[in-house]
Parts: C-alpha cells; structure tokens; sequence
C-alpha cells in the first residue's frame, strides 16, 4: 500500500509498504530518515520515539497505515537548520552522549518534557525518560542535560 | 494482509461482521509486538484509530464511559477523580510513550491476566460494551468478561466500544508487585474499591490466575463484618487477606513463583484495605 504522511513539516509518500510494516521501518528504510533507532522492535527501550500528532509513542509500535495523513516529527526535524535544539546541545556539552544508539529517543522525549514542564524537577526527568534505555552513560549525564536544556531553554 | 481504515463506527462493524478474521488495532502496544515478532500474521488489520468517539469518555447515567481508544495518559490526566483506581493502574503501565498509545480498550482486547486494568475494573464493578453489526449492543460485566488466558467473551465479529466504570462513591486503590516502578508487567497486582453507600467492598486479583477475577468470600467477609462508622477490627485485614490469597490460582512463570503471588496477594489485600479504611474514616471525620 502506499502511505502519505507529514514528516518535519514535509509531506512524503511512501509505496509498497506491508500493511504490518512499523512507522519506524517506513522512517527508516523508506524514508531515508535513520535518526530514530530500532533496538527491539517491542516498545521496551524508547529509542524509536517519534512525535506522532504533538505526542511522543514508540514508532516501532505504530503501523504504518495508522500515521496516514497524521504529523510526524523525529530527532531530524528539532534543529532548526544549522542550530541545534537546546536539548541537542546540552546532550553533546554534558556527554550525555556515547556510543549514541539511545540519544535520537532521549532527545525527543526530553524535548517533550521540557515543552510541558519548564523546569522539571528530578523525580520528574527521571518518570519521563523511565521509557528509554541507555546501556553506557549510567544516566547521570543524561539528567546533566536536561537540567542544562531547561535552564536554557527559560533564559530564551 | 489488508489494512481496513474504517472513519466511522457502523463502517467498523460492518468490517468486522463481513471479516471475522480481522485483528482490531488502536495503539497497537499488543498488536504490533506481536507483528515485529511474526507471533501473529493476520490476514487484515482493523485500524480503529480514525474513529474519534472511541477517543472520547462521558459522565451518562450514574455512569463514566469511557471510549474504547482513549489512552492511559488521558485516564490519568482527566479521570483520576471519578475513577481512581483505574487511574493508579494506567500509571503503572510500561512508560509515557505506551500510555500515549495504548488504552484500556486495547487491554480488555487483549484480555492478559496480567493486563492491569482489569483488577480496577472489576473492583469498580465495570461493564464492557461490545457491539456487532447483525447482533447489537451487548453489556457484559468485567467479571464475566475474562474467560481464559488471553480469551474473552467478545464474538469473533464484535468490537468493544466502550467501557462503563461506575465513579468511585469511596476510597479505591491498585497495587502492584514488579521488579520496577517502571515498564514491569505485573508479578502479581490487585485492587480494592470501597462502596460505603452499598455498605460494600469490590476486589480484583491481577497477575494470578488464569484471568483477573474477584475475590468473592473475601468480598462476603467484609460485607458481613465491616463496621462502617468504627476504625477496623484489627483481625478483619488478615482474614481478608487470607481469603484474597485463597482466590488466588496462579502458576509458577519467569516473572515468579505461584507461592510468591499467593503470599503477595495476601499482603497487598491486607495493606490496601487498611489505606482504603484509614481514607474512609478520615472522609468521614471530615
Ligand atoms: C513496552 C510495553 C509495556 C507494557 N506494559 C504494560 C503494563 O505495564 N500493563 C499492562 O496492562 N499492559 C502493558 N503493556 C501491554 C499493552 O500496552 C496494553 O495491553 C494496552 O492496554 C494495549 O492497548 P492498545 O490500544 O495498544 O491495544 P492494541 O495493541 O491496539 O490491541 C490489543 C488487543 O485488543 C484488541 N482490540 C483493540 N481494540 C479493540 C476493540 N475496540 N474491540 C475489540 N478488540 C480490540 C486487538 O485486536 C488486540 O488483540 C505493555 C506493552 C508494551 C509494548
Ligand atoms: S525500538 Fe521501539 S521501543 Fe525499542
Ligand atoms: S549512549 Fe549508548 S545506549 Fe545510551
């Protein structure tokens, strides 16, 4: 079948997509947009998160059919050209980031905290991200960064 | 396989009627694992997300229904007040993203023992409300709902609809055992409803039997023994834990042991009844 979606503010089409194909392998592999990562395909580890319609869901869960005509918004589309966003820049400043494969989900998470929640405290940073697995940073840089975005973020 | 895309709800019965075979999916947190790992290859895909009432709840009727698409974020966001016990268990499930997704619709669906809606629902006294083209609208309480492992009375061509939850008349609480407070499929869970107009105590084992169930003597027990207008009877919780952990049938699996469920049901009955309690007699000292 063919699906037609808006993704980063463009609209694309993509053909002969399987009826059980996941949003994440349209993305992926169809797409050419390989910034949000397939780690385990069952919603377990968060690094697939996409904005789907403003909400942040596992896109490895979503069927392809079901994104048809929606808005799609990965880690490709927050930097606004060269200008990373805040949440990008403080997850580089911070070494927030290792071998990378967990980052793209973090940051989208994160971005969607800190567009509900100024300044979070802990307890809540750590509920947001409870969905996203990271097997080298230990996570304490990763808590680093989103203090550092959110600080940044309100002095805008 | 075939992707039906129906945008209104007599287009999806009408699905459904003309292919039985179908697999419904809403948030697809159920389905597509199962897709990802070739666990299942349904001939068609019923998506059911382009139908906005299902995303929709309403007070009607002494009742909350609640549109079978609606996640668990909304549930926690907007219906913590009449139904706080399903509202503590949609906290519970997987992690912000699963709640975004997945609903309770999709969890009677999928009708898991360890799903964790289904304890509040029973101790809330719910009905289901499942519907098919050639036969109507059929209610079916929670508590006769849940056949099997993984199989409900829904028909091969029903849907469910929506969810009626009675709102809460007194304290409610659901708890759960799992190796993390967060993304832990239920050890074992349970969850307790007080009634006080009806002088009464709803239970739902999660996690411990071949299906959610209720715990029927130990509701009995407390029907018969409570005290409304006094503190409890020190004994009362553990005998109502006892009978909890009696009701229970669970089997040994990776997540534990069938004793350790069994003793655990014991204890979240004993505790959660004592939370409830203290909430109930603080209400009414108020
Ligand atoms: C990482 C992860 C963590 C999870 N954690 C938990 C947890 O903590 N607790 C828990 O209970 N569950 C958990 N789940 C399971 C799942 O999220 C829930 O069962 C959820 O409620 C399913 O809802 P859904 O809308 O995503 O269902 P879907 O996957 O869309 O559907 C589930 C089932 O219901 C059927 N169905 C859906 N809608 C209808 C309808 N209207 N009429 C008839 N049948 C229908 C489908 O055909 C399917 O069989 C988890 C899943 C994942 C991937
Ligand atoms: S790949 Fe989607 S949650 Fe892991
Ligand atoms: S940086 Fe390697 S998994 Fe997080």
């Amino acid at each position: 079948m063919r699906v037609t979606f808006t993704v980063n503010g463009r609209e694309e089409s993509a053909q002969n997509v399987w009826e059980g194909e996941s949003l994440l392998y349209v993305l992926r592999e169809r797409l050419g947009l390989p910034g949000s990562k397939n780690a385990c395909e069952q919603g377990e580890c968060g690094s697939c998160t996409v904005y789907l319609d403003g909400v942040p869901v596992c896109s490895c869960l979503v069927a392809a059919g079901q994104a048809e005509g929606r808005q799609v918004r990965t880690v490709e589309g927050l930097a606004e050209g060269d200008r990373l966003d805040p949440v990008q820049e403080a997850f580089v400043e911070c070494g927030a980031v290792q071998c990378g494969f967990c980052t793209p989900g973090l940051v989208v998470q994160a971005h969607d905290l800190l567009s509900r929640v100024a300044r979070p405290s802990d307890a809540e940073i750590r509920e947001a991200l409870a969905g996203n697995l990271c097997r080298c940073t230990g996570y304490e840089k990763i808590l680093d960064a989103v203090r550092l975005a959110a600080t940044r973020k309100a002095a805008r | 396989m075939d992707f039906l895309r129906p945008t209104t709800w007599q287009e999806a019965l009408a699905a459904k009627a003309d292919r039985p075979e179908a697999v419904p999916i809403q948030g697809g947190t159920d389905v597509m694992v199962e897709i990802n790992f070739d666990v299942r290859r349904p001939p068609a895909l019923l998506d059911l997300t382009r139908i906005a009432e299902l995303r929709e709840w309403s007070m009607a009727g002494g009742h909350c229904r609640l549109g079978a698409g609606v996640p668990y974020a909304a549930v926690i966001e907007h219906l913590g007040g009449p139904l706080p016990g399903l509202a503590q268990a949609a906290r519970t499930v997987g992690s912000p993203q699963i709640r975004n997704r997945g609903s309770v619709g999709g969890n009677l669906g999928a009708a898991s023992p360890a799903g964790d809606s289904h304890p509040p629902l029973l101790a809330a006294g719910a009905v289901v409300e499942a519907e098919s083209r050639d036969r109507g609208v059929r209610m079916i309480p929670a508590a006769e709902f849940y056949l099997g492992a993984k199989r409900s009375a829904l028909e091969p061509d029903e849907l469910i609809r929506a969810v009626h939850v009675p709102p809460a008349t007194g304290p409610q609480y659901f708890s759960k055992v799992g190796t993390r407070n967060a993304m832990v499929i239920a050890v074992c869970s349970f969850a307790i409803a007080l009634h006080p107009r009806e002088r009464r105590v709803g239970t739902g084992l999660g996690s411990a039997a071949p299906t959610p169930r209720r715990a029927y003597e130990a509701e009995e027990l407390l029907a018969a023994e409570l005290d409304w207008e006094a503190p409890l009877d020190p004994a009362l919780p553990a005998r109502f834990g006892e009978l909890c952990a009696r009701a229970a049938a669970p089997i040994d699996d990776v997540r534990g042991t069938a004793a350790y469920r069994v003793h655990a049901i014991g204890v979240m009955a004993r505790r959660t009844l004592t939370w409830a309690w203290n909430d109930h007699l603080e209400k009414r000292a108020a």
